[in-house]
Order: C-alpha cells, then sequence, then structure tokens
C-alpha cells in the first residue's frame, strides 16, 4: 500500500506532461489531487506507526522483492514503514501540498502553468520515494530523480541565461556529491551483498551487518563502516549544501519562489539529512562506549561550520530569497550537526520544524515578491506591514520561529535540543560555540531582513498590495504548525524522540529539572535576544533611501565586502575547479581532433589511397590492357585482313600452294 | 610407243602452263586461257591413262574427255559471259583492279 504514496503524484505528472500545454484546471487538479491522496495515505500509515509504537518497541514494516537476479547476487528494492519514514512521509506531503495550493495563486499568470505543475507532481512523488525507499538503489535512483526535477524547476524560466546556469550549476554540483554517494553504496554491496537497510534481520543497518562493517579495517584509521558513512555523507553533503558543495543553493533563487519553497527549504535539502538519520546506524557502528565515530564527528563539524559560514554570508545580502537560502544553508548545518552530536531524533526533529517555518518563509517572500510586483531586493521595499498585514503576520512567525525565538515556538524547542547535544559532546565544545554564534547571526540577519521589508518607509515603485487567499491560507496554517510544532519536542513531553526511538512517553514537568537544561535554555534566549536587540538597534525602524550603504556596510567596509562576495567561494571555484575543468575539456578536444580525428583522417587517407590505386590499376593496366589487347587483334586482323586483297587470282595462288603442300604431304606420308 | 610418263610429263607441263597463267595474268580472258589450258591437259591425262589402261578398247576413257570438253566449252561460255558483265560494269578486264571484296 505504501507505494501508493510516491506513485500517485509520479502518474499525475505522467499524465500532466502528456497534456497539451493550457489546460491549467487539470494539470493543477492533478497535482493537487494526487498530493492529497499521498497525504491521506501518508497520515493513516503514521497514526498505524504511533499506534503500533504505543505498545512500546519500534514499529518496523518492510516491504521488499528482488529486482535483479544475477546468479548467487542479487538486487532487491522495497519500502519501508517506521516512524523515521512515517513522519517524514507525513510532513513532505503535508508542506507539498500547501505548496502546490499556493502555487495555484502565485504561478497563476504564468503561461508555462501546465509544465509546472507536471514537474512539481514529479518532484514530490520522487521525493517520497526517497522517503519510504527501503534500499539504498531504490533511494538512490530517486535521488537523481529529484537531482534531475530541481534542475527542470530552477531552469523552468529557461530563458533568462542566468536561471539556465543556475540549473546547470545545481546539478553539477550536487552530481560530485553523487559520485561519492555512489561509490559508497557499491562498496557497501560488495561488503555486506545487500542494499536493504531492513531484512528481517539480513539489511545492512542491522546489527548483523552492522558488526563486519565495523570490524572491518579500511585504511586511514577508519573502518568500513566509517568509511562508508563517510562517502554517504558526501553525497548528503552535496545535497544538502554542506560547506564545500553549498555554492548551488543561493543560485537556485532563481527558480520560482514555490520551487525555493518546496525544493531548497522543506524537502529536497533536507533528503540529506533524511539520508544521514536513514544510515545512521550505519554512522554509528563500532562507536566506543563515551565517544563518537569518525564519521560522526566529521558530520558535526562540517556541520557546524556551515551553519556559521552561511550565516555569516547572509548577514550581507540584499536579495529577500538569498537571505532565506542562506539561511537555510546555515540551518541543514544545524541539522546535520545535530544528528552527529545528538543522533536521529535531534536532527530530525529540527528538520521537521525547519521544513514548516521556511516554507512559511520563503512562501513568504513570494507574497512579497508577488505584492511589489517581482521586486526582489530588499532595498527597494519597506513599510509592508500595513500594506500586507497577512504576511507580515505569518512572516514574522517565521521569522521568530527560525531566530528560536523562546517558548513559544517550534524553533526554539529544536535547536535547543541540538544545541543541548553539543554542550554533553565531549570530543569538543567547539561546535557549541559554533552553533552559539550562528544562532546570534541567525537572530541578527532575520531582524535585519524583516526591518528592511517590513518596516521603514516604502522604498519601491507602484503600490503594494496584499496577496489573494489562494496564497495567505498555507501560510497561515503553516504559521500554526511552526507555532504547534514545539509542543512535541519540549523536555516535558519528548513525544518526538521517544517516537522515533520506539518509546512511549509521557508528559513529565520533571524533565525540565534536568542538570543544566535551565540554564541551557536561559542561555540560548539571551543569545537570541542580544541578536534581535543588536538587529533593532542597528537598523530598527529608521526610513533609509534605497540605495543608501547599509549601516553595517559604513562600519565595517571590508569585512562587509568579504560577507557580500559569499567569502569569494564561487571565484576560487572558477578559478580553480572550473578552470581546471576548461583545461581539460580542451586537452580532450585536441586529443579529439587531432589523434582520434587524425587516426580517421589517416584511415580515411589509407582507403582514399587505395581507392585512387585501385582507380589507376584499373585504368591504365586493365583498361589499358584490355584496350592494347584489342587494338592487337584489330591490328592482327587488319594484318590478316590484307590476305584478302578480294583478287581472284591470290586466293588461287594460295590454293595451288596449299594442293602442293597437301600433295607432298600425302606421297612422303604414303611413301616413308 | 612412248611410255606413259612421257604423256604425263607433258600433261603435267601444260597444267603447270595453264595454272601459271591464270594465277598471274591480269588480263581476265588471259586467265580464262591459262584455266582451259589446265582442262585439256586434264583431259590428255585422261586419254593416256585410257590408252596405257588394260582394256583400251572400251569407249570410256574417250567419252570421258569428250563430256570434259563439253563441259569445258559451257564453263568458258560461262566465263566469257561473266567477264563480259564485269567489263559492262568497271570498264576494264584488269583482275588488279576487281578489288572489291577487299577486307
Amino acid at each position: 500500500m505504501l507505494w501508493l504514496i510516491p506513485a500517485l503524484p509520479i502518474v499525475a505528472a505522467g499524465i500532466a506532461a502528456l497534456l497539451k500545454q493550457p489546460r491549467r484546471k487539470t494539470a493543477a487538479s492533478l497535482a493537487i489531487g494526487s498530493m492529497l491522496g499521498s497525504l491521506f495515505v501518508s497520515l493513516v500509515a503514521f497514526v498505524y506507526v504511533v499506534a503500533g509504537s504505543a505498545h512500546g518497541g519500534v514499529v518496523r514494516e518492510t516491504y521488499n522483492f528482488t529486482w535483479i537476479q544475477t546468479g548467487a547476487a542479487q538486487v532487491d528494492l522495497g519500502w519501508v514503514l517506521d516512524p523515521l519514514s512515517a513522519v517524514m512521509m507525513l510532513m513532505v506531503s503535508f508542506v507539498g501540498l500547501l505548496i502546490f495550493i499556493y502555487s495555484l495563486g502565485y504561478m497563476a499568470e504564468d503561461e508555462n502553468f501546465t509544465r509546472f505543475f507536471c514537474f512539481l507532481s514529479l518532484f514530490a512523488g520522487a521525493m517520497l520515494g526517497v522517503v519510504i525507499s527501503n534500499s539504498l538503489l531504490l533511494l538512490f535512483m530517486c535521488w537523481e530523480l529529484v537531482g534531475l526535477t530541481s534542475y527542470l524547476l530552477i531552469g523552468f524560466w529557461y530563458q533568462k541565461p542566468s536561471a539556465a546556469a543556475a540549473a546547470k550549476k545545481a546539478f553539477l554540483t550536487t552530481r560530485v556529491g553523487d559520485v561519492f554517494f555512489l561509490l559508497g553504496i557499491v562498496w557497501l554491496f560488495s561488503q555486506t551483498g545487500t542494499l536493504l537497510f531492513y531484512n528481517g534481520g539480513a539489511g545492512s543497518m542491522e546489527p548483523l551487518n552492522l558488526l563486519w562493517l565495523a570490524a572491518n579495517p579500511s585504511g586511514w584509521g577508519l573502518t568500513a563502516a566509517g568509511a562508508i558513512g563517510l562517502l554517504i555523507f558526501a553525497g548528503a553533503a552535496g545535497k544538502s549544501g554542506q560547506l564545500p558543495l553549498h555554492v548551488w543553493l543561493p543560485d537556485a533563487m532563481e527558480g520560482p519562489t514555490p520551487v525555493s519553497a518546496l525544493i531548497h527549504a522543506a524537502t529536497m535539502v533536507a533528503a540529506g539529512v533524511y539520508l544521514i538519520a536513514h544510515v545512521y546506524p550505519l554512522m554509528h557502528a563500532g562507536m566506543p562506549a563515551g565517544g563518537t565515530t569518525i564519521a560522526l564527528q566529521v558530520v558535526t563539524w562540517v556541520g557546524a561550520s556551515t551553519a556559521v559560514f552561511a550565516a555569516l554570508i547572509a548577514v550581507a545580502q540584499n536579495d529577500i530569497k538569498r537571505i532565506l537560502a542562506y539561511s537555510t544553508v546555515s540551518q541543514l548545518g544545524y541539522m546535520m550537526a545535530g544528528l552527529g552530536m545528538g543522533g536521529v531524533a535531534v536532527g530530525m526533529f529540527h528538520l521537521i520544524t525547519h521544513a514548516f517555518f521556511k516554507a512559511l518563509l520563503f512562501m513568504g517572500a513570494g507574497s512579497v515578491i508577488h505584492g511589489c510586483h517581482e521586486e526582489q531586493d530588499i532595498r527597494r521595499m519597506g513599510g509592508l506591514k500595513s500594506d500586507m498585514p497577512t504576511t507580515f503576520l505569518t512572516y514574522a512567525i517565521g521569522m521568530l520561529a527560525l531566530c528560536g525565538f523562546p517558548l513559544f515556538f517550534s524553533g526554539f524547542w529544536s535547536k535547543d535540543g541540538i544545541l543541548e547535544a553539543a554542550t554533553h559532546w565531549d570530543i569538543s565544545k567547539g561546535p557549541f560555540y559554533m552553533l552559539a554564534f550562528g544562532a546570534l547571526l541567525t537572530a541578527f540577519y532575520m531582524t535585519r531582513q524583516v526591518s528592511y521589508v517590513f518596516f521603514g518607509n516604502w522604498r519601491g515603485h507602484g503600490h503594494a498590495h496584499e496577496s489573494p487567499a489562494v496564497m495567505t491560507r498555507p501560510l497561515a496554517v503553516l504559521a500554526f504548525f511552526a507555532i504547534a510544532l514545539g509542543a512535541i519536542g519540549t523536555p516535558a513531553w519528548p513525544w518526538f524522540r521517544g517516537f522515533i526511538e520506539g518509546r512511549a512517553v509521557e508528559v513529565d514537568w520533571a524533565g525540565f529539572a534536568e542538570p543544566g537544561l535551565m540554564t541551557l535554555m536561559l542561555v540560548s534566549s539571551t543569545i537570541v535576544l542580544l541578536g534581535l536587540g543588536l538587529g533593532v538597534w542597528i537598523y530598527g525602524s529608521k526610513t533609509v533611501k534605497a540605495d543608501a550603504p547599509d549601516a553595517l556596510e559604513k562600519a565595517i567596509p571590508p569585512v562587509w565586502t568579504v560577507l557580500q562576495n559569499k567569502f569569494y567561494v564561487d571565484e576560487l571555484y572558477d578559478a580553480t575547479v572550473i578552470a581546471f575543468y576548461a583545461w581539460w575539456a580542451k586537452v580532450a578536444d585536441w586529443l579529439d581532433r587531432r589523434v582520434w580525428g587524425g587516426a580517421v583522417a589517416g584511415v580515411i587517407w589509407l582507403f582514399g589511397g587505395g581507392a585512387q590505386l585501385s582507380r589507376l590499376t584499373d585504368v591504365y593496366w586493365v583498361n589499358g590492357g584490355f584496350d592494347k589487347g584489342c587494338e592487337e587483334l584489330t591490328n592482327s586482323g587488319g594484318l590478316l585482313s590484307r590476305v584478302q586483297s578480294g583478287k581472284v587470282q591470290t586466293y588461287l595462288r594460295l590454293l595451288a600452294l596449299a594442293v602442293v603442300v597437301l600433295a607432298a604431304i600425302l606421297i612422303w606420308s604414303s611413301r616413308g | 610407243m612412248t611410255p606413259l610418263g612421257g604423256y604425263l610429263l607433258v600433261a603435267a607441263l601444260l597444267f603447270a602452263i595453264g595454272l601459271a597463267g591464270a594465277l598471274t595474268r591480269r588480263n581476265a580472258i588471259l586467265v580464262l586461257i591459262g584455266i582451259e589450258l589446265m582442262l585439256n591437259a586434264a583431259n590428255l591425262n585422261l586419254i593416256a591413262f585410257w590408252r596405257f589402261s588394260p582394256h583400251p578398247e572400251a569407249l570410256t576413257g574417250m567419252m570421258f574427255a569428250i563430256f570434259s570438253i563439253a563441259v569445258a566449252a559451257a564453263e568458258a561460255a560461262v566465263g566469257l559471259g561473266l567477264v563480259i558483265s564485269i567489263y559492262r560494269h568497271a570498264r576494264t578486264t584488269d583482275l588488279d583492279k576487281m578489288n572489291r571484296m577487299k577486307g
């Protein structure tokens, strides 16, 4: 039954692909209808899992089937229903449905409406495929499909060269990660003979195989489990925009805002985090007591660095979507760090809450862009809180959730979970400080953004207007969840953690009394309020001119330039990787044209020469010989014909001669 | 009596002269004469062999020779007729000039 969940949207995409262009209602209803169906099935599955885990123990149902069988080895595919996948599929289908409805309004004036919904459905189907997959291979296939649809959707307005370039960049950068991912998959298959996660004890995530992998050394002090885990993390790093491979996410904002909301906030980028959560047993295998594996350490450090790095860049950006994009990269870093330090529940909780409030923020940004007539530069907005009240309210809720404003907002509880894991991490306190600094920066840049956009004076042209209900209602729903989801992650009722780990939990206010917890909550609240305060102090409700330099820019210009230019990472890549690749492409071109082309030309020359030789032989030797022969014949005929003089007497002379000869012969033969 | 060989020799000589004439003369009529000579030489041979045969009184040889003479005469007439018709056409009897059949 589970297969329906991704199948419905994919079928919808297929049907929509065959429709002729301006069939808006059909395409939209197909897409939304299929998402509704998926949501319904996800809800049923979720309820099933909840009911199952209420009795304690992890519910895990799988359905596996053999896809390819070659001799002794076989490749299985399958899907799994366990707490992790249940909660993820519910989130994906719910947020997806809301974004689909939002897109009805946002893309209403676009002429490629049908194509948009077709791609959206295909994406949704692929993402749900990633979520329910029980086999690394099926996951990888859907992963690639997700990457493809991301490419299609980022480059949706393909006539814009910047959009086409951004789509290409996204695809290629994630591809770099995917190469390592594939290597990890192949290695895992060769070591364990199976790519299934759970297979009644024989799966690759199950203790039997894990023990074997963990005991197997592979070089550089890593076990096989660690090395495979790192390779898989490389794939996740590409998809989720971790530090070296983050360059595609901000450029991906070239796509329409619903795309940014769905793919690059809530779901696709979360796929990387989900993957690591899924293979967590692998990364965690062989963990010495009280310590952690190398794989998890790498995940943590990369995550923490990304969090700070991206937050720094976000401070100096002026495009409303770019700020949110860098914010996403930063929050993904948080999630990875959470996974590394605190385990699956911690990272996943932040993923779920982040999905809701980031989608909310992006959709709010889309509403703002729509209301300001396609303006995206925050220096040309302002004072929108009176013109677009619903958008302002929901955006503010989303922003406070992202900053982790104490107590009421889900972001606070999820981020706190990560910070708590960081304080308990014995390897180093570095990540904690980095993440705390990141939280400060997050509050700061979000305040900057909100004050530029919603407060102050209107610096744009024309008049801003509120968005239609079809766009604002999903915003309201998401805002509700941004607040409400906090309830399932508080220390008093850690339902989420219990659900993932298969324990039943009850409301226990004593959970707040855990040592160090109150101090931590206080510390993080202070950090958030500090960041908010700083932002209000520097930016506040000031009236600013559209072209005036940013207040911070005036204060620390060199730092600002570095931040605004994204630490020059793109330029670095251009100079090194891209330059190397261009050089290599030239070499390959030279090789192709000179060496192989030369070889082909040589062969042609050889054949041509042979043909010429053959022709010459034919003309001079064969023809000539034949002609000469005929000539000689003719000549000899001519010669012979001279015998025929036409004169009778000549003939008679010959005749007489012949008779004499004959007689002589006869006489001499009879005599002898 | 002269031996047979003598008659044969004469006949052979006559034949040779006739042949020479038929083969080398340019004038068509002279060729015909040569042919006549050859025929007469053949006749002489016939008569000689008749006379020296075991039955010289049977008239077979003489009949043979008379037939031959008659045939020679007829053939000469035909030949002359041909020569005349050629002369009417070519205005000459020079055989060297009659090479229309030249290949």
